[in-house]
């Protein structure tokens, strides 16, 4: 039986396409994944992304714990409601998971983790609690629920939806969050858009998410969410990563931290003794069909893999991530096994789409 | 959802409209387009390809996956709709109309053997 967000009942009566997803009944569509996707990239849409799950650790010794947990280094989070984008290695260097750390106080912070490895992480982070002898108290709140609003008019139709919100979240900085009553407002996302991540009580969600969709905010499903983190560039966990990528290998080096010397993290040992041994950049198909992940990749400098592949419908033709040889370019051409066949693609380097502007 | 009662259809989403010259007009039926969600890339056989009843013949992608269509009975390909492949989003504005290829059936008796309108929603739950 799949889990259910407290949006459920609105997705359906919605008339939202449901599917499984990580363990849990999302909607994929409410009608055309493209609309949506457009939407998000030209006005406003909003994501139900309750799924993920929202963790509080709080306690004397949070601080040195998260230090020691995650590539990222939360050291460097020192203004209120800073959040950092990070992974979870394991001591091999592979990826447990990526997550982004809310800094709240030296003692309290709040994670958020994918749905998929929620469970693994939980238990992965209990472990490395008492191991550590750490003090401090890992809540898992599944009480809360979480609304991802998208778009270049996010933050003003959200300031619409929700009386007060703006007064509490207009100085907010990229990936910077602050507590408006029970809503915690962060401006990140999962898009390349601007917007807003609420995390709010499970009980106010319906209700905000209609003020939110009579604000002018249009429902978009997971497909979409897809789609416009791909054009972003944004890894996905699973398939851009997973235990046995090494961050440095899947394109996420600017979030492994080895500044301070004396600062020793899960699988830095491993990072430090492999290097970097294939790096992520992006794919475009220059023949018709469409990637996918998973496909060979040939390049000059030897075979690579596509991660994540789809139609990209800001740029109207097909998009790739892709784990290619050390010594590969921005502008190569390369070709990809689709099917037995080999079509042409042009090596880039990511994002393809940022703010609604094609970079590529 | 409509399906409609003049065409037979396969389990595997495909309906056949029976021409007055006995050769088969091929398409995927709404409930596969609404399944796939916005099409965007579709690859049809050449005409003169002998094909097999059920050897896949075509893909369909759509922004979230690649489906294969298959031939519903044996014969040759006659034509591929070249409109669809330009704007495969046609499938999804009206799958009945964006026919996706003909077939030559080798024996009109197979025709017989397809689903019809209750026989494919039946399939369909």
């Amino acid at each position: 039986m799949s889990q259910q967000t407290p949006l459920h009942a609105t997705h359906v009566a919605a008339g939202a396409r449901m599917v499984d997803f990580a363990g849990w009944d999302m909607p994929v569509n409410y009608g055309s994944q493209i609309e949506e996707h457009h939407a998000v990239r030209r006005d406003a849409g909003m994501f139900d992304v309750s799924h993920m799950l929202a963790l509080d650790l709080e306690g004397a010794d949070a601080k040195a714990f998260l230090r020691g947990l995650i590539a990222n280094d939360v050291a460097k989070l020192v203004e209120p409601g800073k959040a950092i984008y990070s992974c979870m290695l394991n001591e091999q260097g592979g990826v447990i998971d990526d997550l982004i750390v809310y800094f709240l106080s030296d003692t309290t912070y709040r994670i958020v983790v994918n749905a998929g490895t929620a469970d693994k992480d939980l238990a992965w982070m209990r472990q490395r609690l008492a191991a550590t002898g750490t003090v401090a108290t890992l809540t898992a709140r599944r009480d809360l629920a979480m609304i991802a609003v998208q778009g270049p008019n996010a933050r003003n139709k959200t300031w619409a939806a929700i009386p007060g919100a703006e007064a509490a979240s207009t100085a907010l900085k990229v990936f910077q969050a602050a507590a408006f009553g029970d809503i915690f407002i962060a401006r990140t996302g999962y898009t390349g858009e601007d917007g807003f991540e609420l995390t709010l009580p499970a009980e106010q969600a319906a209700s905000t998410w209609a003020a939110l969709s009579a604000a002018g905010v249009k429902p978009c499903g997971l497909g979409a969410r897809d789609t416009l983190r791909l054009e972003a560039g944004m890894a996905l966990y699973g398939n851009d990563m997973d235990e046995t990528v090494s961050p440095l290998d899947a394109g996420l080096a600017w979030t492994v931290d080895f500044k301070d010397e004396n600062r020793d993290f899960v699988g830095k040992a491993a990072l430090v003794a492999n290097g970097s041994r294939q790096q992520a950049l992006g794919l475009i198909l220059e023949d018709k069909g469409i990637l996918r992940s998973h496909q060979k990749v040939f390049t000059a400098q030897g075979e690579g893999e596509t991660s994540s592949g789809s139609f990209s419908p800001t740029l109207e033709r097909s998009i790739a991530l892709a784990r290619l040889p050390l010594g590969v370019a921005a502008g190569d051409a390369v070709e990809v096994d689709i099917r037995g066949k080999r079509l042409k693609a042009r090596v880039v380097k990511a994002p393809f789409v940022r703010n609604g502007k094609a970079l590529v | 959802m409509s399906t409609p009662n003049d065409l037979r259809y396969t389990a595997s989403h495909e309906w056949i409209r029976v021409e007055a010259d006995g050769t088969l007009t091929i398409g995927i039926t709404d409930h596969a387009q609404e399944a796939l969600g916005d099409v965007v890339f579709l690859e049809l056989p050449e005409a003169g390809r002998v094909v097999a009843k059920e050897e896949a013949i075509a893909v369909i992608e759509s922004v979230k996956a690649a489906s294969d269509i298959y031939a519903p009975v044996a014969g040759e390909i006659l034509e591929a709709n070249q409109a669809a492949v330009d704007a495969p989003e046609s499938v999804n504005a009206d799958a009945y109309a964006a026919w996706l290829f003909k077939l030559k059936p080798a024996n009109a008796a197979d025709v017989d053997g397809l689903l019809d309108a209750a026989g494919y929603q039946a399939a369909i739950g």
